[in-house]
């Protein structure tokens, strides 16, 4: 058949469809629209994996709609959902923005399909709404916060990877005695602020095992609690010392991740996802760019804070539930959900689908992380996984601190006010 | 529900007073305009009062009293909006009348280019407020900005005019009193011009001075114009959201919050019934600023 013939008998079905509202003719296509993240590797992925997606389903034509980051994402995908104008499939942070989109009501439940069995418990966790039922599938790999650091001004200056936050201070004063930048900071992105006091929290945990359980309920605080505010007083320890690049307050990601590929500063507090836009800017420099956890106090607890991907949902609203839901398996499956990963070179960290190899060569700083994955009890999830409670404020008081407006303890109180708004409007228990 | 019956009860009263007064309408021909009226204005107004009252998900409203009014009167940074919101509104409406009528007085005069001149200063008016917010972002940056760049030039170090949290604010005003003003030189212009020229032959006759002449006839003489500037830049910089969330986003920190960004973080952090108690608040206070100022401008009409 020629492919005008084609056009013309799809266009013919279409209008009999309209007129008879008939089902089911072979030729017609169930459109999909995806609502998808706006980072340069999430596209490039969300094209590969969709392209890949509509050649084994030619019935299925999906539509990719690039939304925004950050808190303006929160904002649309709430409006949307509760207006019922969410798209079919939208891809979301898991964890404690998760459970304020109200999975339940708003998400198709996913539990009984049989991928999920492939489906690393760690991540399971992360999009199981309050009723036990699961509702997403990863949509690219774990991540680890911590330290992104420049391993060419390590090796001119005979420099270690820290264990303890004192080590990596004395680091920083032989990076600056230098004359290069020892701590990278971004403030023009507000969000890239928080990584301090947010990968510190595998330190928290170190010391405090249950914090999570009781700050959740309201046992446990911030304010007067030293381990807990470790975050805070880091971030005050390199602004007072003044290790900070000369631009930090008005600087982007972009910014932070060009000095730190070109050596003009030593570290840069980051997540991993963060060597994917490096891979595409600086292929070259690549290597040169290593991670570590956030030191703590103790060498002997070591570790890493490590992050789940955002998920996939899909809308209850949904018309074209059946269709979208064989695009969720498919993102769930190898073929879907890894390959193109390793196709366009974009490895943050392991997956978390069963089955899923990490290519014989990934970039420096993901080993450096697999190093601690493959080590007993050397990572904990962020505590935004393991609780619901986080303050929308956050990175505005991480500025304050990184930029010597409001001292630690202060910070610290203020931060608890900023949580509890937030706790009663999820209704928790306790609060 | 309450929102019901309230909305019934406004809209029954309203009809009848108006049929009352003018009879040459029938009541199914301003049926259309009651109905938009009441959907899209008067139904938002009475629900977000309601709304006000509750913890609000957008999927579900739970009913809790004033607790939201409570939480945004306890909100750490309404007080420091609050003082930067009027620090903000006296700066930009402040050096609007100054800069406006020192522009009027130049583009009045006998100077060459006159109305390319006075286009000129009127541009940035039309300029979308975001565009202009993005674009001195990149010149106010603090290293590679053309603004510190030019200081550098002149062996001057350059502030950092949008991180430096006690510099921010009056940075963001002074953005505003260059695109305003331009608003503040075109009303002063008509003021001047509409001066009568008698004025000025008489202070000649006595032997005024220039100064003299701008202090004693100009300056008193243009009072209405400079209420005019008063009043709608003094409204603008109370509400103003727009500059500042694009330059700032009320950082660093909160140093550049204003009442109306406050409210937007509530908005955006999913504190929905929190953030409407917020907007009814705004709504009174702005109630309160502004009628007794239209009442005594509407006074000030009738004297002349």
């Amino acid at each position: 058949m020629t492919m005008i013939k084609r056009r013309a008998l799809v266009g013919l079905t279409a209008g009999l469809l309209a007129m008879t509202g008939m089902v089911g003719i072979a030729y017609a296509q169930t459109s999909l629209t995806l609502f998808s993240p706006n980072d340069q590797a999430a596209v490039a992925y969300t094209e590969a994996m969709v392209a890949a997606f509509e050649a084994a389903n030619p019935d299925i034509k999906v539509e990719i709609e690039v939304g925004p980051g950050g808190t303006e994402r929160d904002n649309m995908v709430k409006s949307r959902l509760a207006t019922g104008t969410m798209n079919d499939v939208f891809v979301y942070n898991t964890g404690s923005l998760f459970q304020a989109i109200n999975p339940v009501q708003s998400t198709v439940d996913l539990s009984s399909e049989a991928y999920m069995s492939t489906i690393l418990d760690s991540f399971k966790q992360t999009v199981t709404a309050t009723d036990g039922t699961l509702h997403g599938v990863p949509y690219g790999q774990a991540m680890g916060g911590g330290v992104l650091y420049n391993k060419r001004i390590y090796e001119e200056l005979g420099l270690s990877v820290p264990k303890t936050w004192d080590e990596f201070m004395a680091n920083n004063a032989k990076i600056k005695e230098a004359g290069k930048a020892p701590v990278i900071q971004t403030f023009g992105d507000t969000w890239t602020s928080q990584l301090f006091f947010l990968a510190d929290y595998y330190n928290i945990q170190a010391v405090e095992p249950d914090f999570a359980a009781k700050y959740t309920t309201n046992e446990a605080k911030y304010a007067g609690n030293v381990a807990a505010m470790g975050g805070f007083q880091k971030q005050a320890d390199v602004y007072n010392a003044g290790y900070l690049n000369e631009d930090y307050g008005a600087a982007v990601l972009d910014d932070g991740l060009r000095m730190l590929a070109q050596g003009d500063g030593a570290h840069y507090p980051m997540l991993t996802f963060a060597v994917g836009t490096i891979a595409q800017n600086y292929p070259d420099l690549l290597n040169d760019v290593g991670y570590f956890g956030l030191p703590g106090n103790d060498a002997a607890k070591n570790g890493t804070t490590v992050w789940m991907p955002t998920a996939l949902y899909i809308s209850a609203n949904s018309p074209n539930v059946e269709a979208a839901k064989k695009l969720v398996a498919f993102v769930a499956s190898k073929e879907g959900g890894c390959d193109p990963w390793v196709e366009l070179n974009a490895i943050t960290g392991p997956f978390l689908i069963q089955g899923c190899e990490l290519p014989a060569s990934v970039p420096t700083a993901v080993s450096d992380l697999g190093a601690y994955f493959t080590a007993e009890g050397q990572t904990a999830p962020a505590l935004e996984f393991l609780s619901p409670v986080k303050g929308p404020n956050l990175e505005n008081i991480t500025v304050e601190v990184g930029s010597g407006i409001r001292t630690p303890e202060d910070a610290a109180a203020l931060y608890d006010e900023d949580v509890k708004k937030q706790a009663q409007q999820l209704g928790l228990p306790g609060w | 529900m309450s929102v019901a019956t309230a909305t019934e009860a406004t809209i029954g009263r309203g009809p009848v007073s108006a049929a009352k007064r003018e009879t040459a309408y029938p009541g199914w021909f301003l049926l259309p305009a009651a109905v938009i009226y009441s959907v899209l204005f008067l139904l938002p107004t009475i629900s977000s009062l309601y709304f006000s009252l509750t913890r609000w998900t957008l999927f579900d409203a739970t009913f809790i009293g004033f607790d939201n009014f409570a939480q945004f009167f306890r909100e750490p940074f309404l007080i420091k909006g609050l003082v930067n919101t009027v620090i903000y509104a006296v700066v930009t409406s402040g050096m609007k009348v100054v800069l406006g009528m020192a522009l009027a007085l130049l583009l009045t005069s006998r100077i060459i280019a006159r109305g390319y001149l006075r286009s000129v200063v009127f541009f940035p008016v039309l300029v979308s407020t975001i565009g202009v917010g993005i674009t001195f972002t990149v010149l106010m940056h603090p290293t590679n900005g053309m603004i510190n760049e030019g200081l550098a030039l002149l062996g001057v170090k350059g502030p950092g005019w949008l991180t430096n949290p006690n510099l921010a604010l009056f940075s963001v005003a002074l953005v505003d009193v260059w695109k305003g003003v331009g608003l503040a030189t075109v009303i002063y212009i008509a003021g001047l011009v509409a001066i009568p020229r008698d004025y000025y032959e008489a202070a000649r006759i006595d032997g005024a001075t220039p100064w003299q002449n701008f202090w004693f006839v100009t300056l008193p003489l243009s009072r209405p114009a400079t209420a005019t500037v008063i009043t709608l830049s003094f409204i603008g910089g109370l509400r103003t959201f727009d500059l500042i969330w694009a330059m700032t986003k009320g950082g660093p920190g909160f140093s550049s919050d204003t009442i109306a960004s406050v409210i937007y973080k509530q908005y955006q952090a999913g504190f929905f019934g929190l953030s409407t108690a917020g907007n009814v608040v705004l709504f009174i206070l702005i109630a309160i600023l502004v009628v007794p100022l239209t009442m005594l401008l509407n006074r000030k009409r009738g004297h002349e």
